[in-house]
């Protein structure tokens, strides 16, 4: 394994020395954000390479909103809280999940299913399944509200807070200010969806896309492609993590997805309204639509006051430059998402970075 | 309360001090400096996978005794129990408690029961607190540790704290991971009675090996290099760890030490752990270095990439010990 | 929260799978996977199998997937 990462390092170093300039890749998953940071693979990049953290981590990108919203929901003695635990410390206007996790039925589940099997548990509650997450982990959601509509089980509902990764990319890009020269672009959302979704993006905005999976060989080899087609002066799409990704995805997946959402206009953290970005479920399921069923508008809330989550997460931004981190805002007292969140930008570079106080 | 004294703790405690059933023991004791400790057993469930609390409660604290350097020579039990509890279960947990004793060499000398109500302590809790005697000439402290000492693990990390997940009711699944709940007395009294240059010692339980090197960092004020593909991990427990996105480094152990060694002799004790069953892992994982700005640990990676190992902190997995 | 490992199915009724991952068994369904088989190497996320993992370029990928085969080897001479 070491050969490889030497091998690709060495192409690395000469691409990044003979373009000379900046070099600006961002990553686009929660998932290579933290394991970028985990592996210490930006202390082998050469010193004009930059890895940028996009809007990747679906709780940092989480609008307030949804958060007040679902807190509002924890206090309902009605309703059963059903989050993957990535949510539980993000703060609203009104504490956390986790403040109120004494008082409130907040469960933490690792799978959508255990979200069903909690409603068919307990009859006399309503469970709300805070259903966060990218193209990933959509299909989860839509198995199990099909699973409901079958088995007649009336007390779930879904938040859905799915995001759609392509059009993020999209708006990033479309951006005036924007400096992102390549995606790296994420392993297992492009499972689903298949390494063809990239397409567009090469094709309308030239920039290279490399889809890559998350173990550290993966990632530099990613890097290595990408950086050759630079230096090439080229911009393809290709995919390395042949493992589990194919052109076309999981059909089977993007069918049930479809099935069961559609895609609507939406509000993430740092990057305001873009179109067609969020999944939604169709009116044929719209019984188990928590908006509907609660009331809940889906504008945006506020933003906390000094926080930078919104420029961290369009990479224009590393984390030590907002006012707040490693002082008001510690992963021990977070202010925004992005220090909550185990896959946030800035969570990692506490947790991992040299430089953690200003 | 006498009945459960003499009908299921006596039996299973049995010894001179604890039978006389006094206020306090009375110890006859070497000469030497004592050394004292204590702790609370909450761990959840009470049974595992290579373990229980009795007998958690029993190495737990032979171990702090121990890695201080000295004998362990008598420990104080003391339970609270939820009222309750089976008997059954009470029985099981104290004969671990004997077994566990008898088998490292350690009297149970004195102790106390209480029983609440139902609800006020979830089924039993354990308190300890132990006592040991160190030899003349041996002198561990942070105080001693230099640059350039290295450091040496006796074996696989995350083992107990992983299995005390796996067998959490949230997040249950079937498993061949087992705890490395074990008294490390034997082996530590090996090491510092065979070879010198053994500066430091402490076990890291809760917080993992990355609380321990960040504790010896803080202490020293010297910082710590670590190599990742030097760190013993069973794969079980390191796929188990990224299956729920847990970091082994933070994971608790409860059967290992951490030791700082002089570096002539750290080959040395690392042959003496070897030819122990509780220590055939044992690997020299890093050493101690200078402090270039802040004292840190910096573990460089697999890849050779480095990061920082921070002191875990944030949302701790409840009640592992 | 992309987080997927690569597991072995050892059980499989209709879509309720059993998987193992290096002697570590976790529920998971392959409602979104139907062409999946017993035996199969897949990727497991949230509780579901997400893709079939290919054998050749798993093994290139995760250094652990050569060792789950060793592993596997191990424990079949165990209690075979």
């Amino acid at each position: 394994m070491l050969d490889r990462i030497n091998k690709a390092q060495g192409v690395i170093d000469a691409a990044c020395e003979t373009l000379g300039r900046q070099i600006n890749i961002m990553e686009v998953c929660g998932t290579h954000t933290v394991s970028i940071f985990r592996n210490g693979i930006r202390s082998i990049l050469p010193k004009n390479l930059k890895l940028l953290s996009g809007p990747g981590c679906p709780v940092c990108v989480t609008d307030q909103g949804y958060i007040d919203a679902v807190l509002r929901l924890a206090d309902r003695d009605d309703c059963i809280i059903a989050t993957y635990g990535d949510m539980i410390r993000v703060p609203g206007k009104d504490g956390s999940l986790e403040t109120k996790q004494a008082k409130a039925n907040i469960r933490i589940i690792l799978s959508s299913e255990d979200a069903l099997q909690l409603a068919k548990d307990n009859p006399e509650k309503t469970v709300i399944f805070v259903a966060v997450g990218f193209e990933t982990t959509a299909p989860a959601t839509a198995v199990v509200v099909k699973e409901a509509a079958e088995g007649a089980i009336d007390n779930i509902c879904i938040l859905s807070g799915h995001k759609l990764v392509v059009p993020a990319m999209r708006a990033l890009l479309s951006e005036k200010n924007h400096n992102i020269n390549a995606f790296l672009c994420p392993g297992h959302v492009s499972a689903i969806i298949g390494y063809g979704a990239f397409g567009g993006i090469v094709e309308d905005f030239d920039r290279p896309c490399v889809v890559a999976g998350f173990e550290p060989v993966q990632i530099i080899e990613g890097l290595c492609e990408i950086c050759r087609q630079l230096s090439a002066g080229k911009a393809e799409l290709k995919s390395i993590y042949s493992a589990v990704v194919t052109e076309k995805g999981n059909i089977a997946a993007q069918k049930i997805v479809d099935e069961c959402f559609e895609p609507a206009d939406g509000y993430w953290r740092g990057l305001g309204k873009i179109g067609k970005s969020t999944l939604k479920l169709k009116d044929k399921y719209d019984r188990f639509d928590a908006f509907g069923r609660f009331g809940i508008s889906d504008e945006p809330g506020e933003e906390i006051k000094g926080c930078r989550c919104g420029e961290v997460l369009c990479g224009l931004i590393d984390p030590t430059e907002c006012g707040l981190f490693g002082r008001d805002c510690t992963p021990q007292e977070p202010v925004g998402p992005c220090m909550v969140s185990s896959e946030g930008a800035c969570a990692a570079w506490y947790k991992f970075g040299r430089e953690k106080r200003r | 309360m006498d009945d459960l004294i003499r009908q299921h703790i006596l039996p299973s405690l049995k010894n001179d001090a604890l039978d006389e059933l006094g206020d306090s023991a009375r110890l006859k004791l070497a000469s030497g400096s004592l050394c004292f400790t204590t702790d609370s057993y909450v761990v959840k469930p009470l049974f595992f996978n290579g373990g229980d609390i009795g007998k958690l409660a029993v190495c737990g604290t032979v171990n702090d005794l121990a890695v201080a350097g000295s004998k362990p020579v008598a420990l104080a039990l003391s339970l609270i129990i939820e009222d309750g509890l089976e008997m059954e279960l009470l029985d099981k947990i104290l004969a671990s408690i004997g077994q566990t004793a008898r088998k490292t060499g350690i009297d149970i000398v004195t102790g106390d029961t209480k029983t609440v109500e139902t609800g006020a302590a979830d089924r039993i809790f354990i308190n300890t607190a132990g006592i040991g005697v160190r030899p003349a000439g041996v002198d561990l402290g942070f105080e001693k540790i230099a640059v350039g000492d290295k450091i040496i693990i006796n074996g696989t990390i995350g083992d107990h704290g992983m299995t005390i997940i796996s067998q959490r009711e949230e997040m249950k699944f079937q498993s061949q991971l087992k705890s490395d709940c074990a008294s490390l007395a034997g082996l530590i009294r090996e090491l510092l009675e065979n070879t010198d240059g053994i500066k430091f010692m402490r076990d890291p339980t809760r917080g993992g090996l990355a609380a321990t090197l960040n504790e010896i960092a803080r202490s020293t004020a010297m910082s710590v290099k670590i190599r990742e593909t030097d760190i013993p991990v069973r794969p079980a427990v390191q796929t188990a760890a990224d299956m729920l996105g847990f970091d082994v480094l933070t994971i608790a152990n409860e059967g290992k030490f951490v030791a700082v060694v002089s570096p002539e002799f750290a080959d040395d004790c690392l042959r003496i752990c070897r030819n122990n069953k509780l220590g055939k892992d044992a690997k020299i994982i890093g050493e101690v270095v200078e402090t270039l700005d802040v004292p840190l640990v910096e573990i460089e990676t697999q890849i050779g990439g480095k990061r920082i190992v921070q002191m875990p902190y944030g949302r701790e997995l409840p009640r592992i010990c | 929260m992309c987080l997927a490992i690569p597991a072995r199915i050892i059980e499989l009724d209709d879509d309720k799978a059993v998987v193992d991952a290096m002697g570590n068994r976790f529920k998971a369904k392959t409602t979104l996977l139907p062409e999946a088989k017993l035996g199969d190497l897949v990727l497991i996320h949230a509780g579901f199998a997400i893709s079939l993992v290919d054998e050749e370029e798993g093994k290139k990928t995760w250094q652990l997937i050569s060792e789950i085969n060793e592993f596997m080897d191990t424990q079949n001479r165990l209690s075979g």
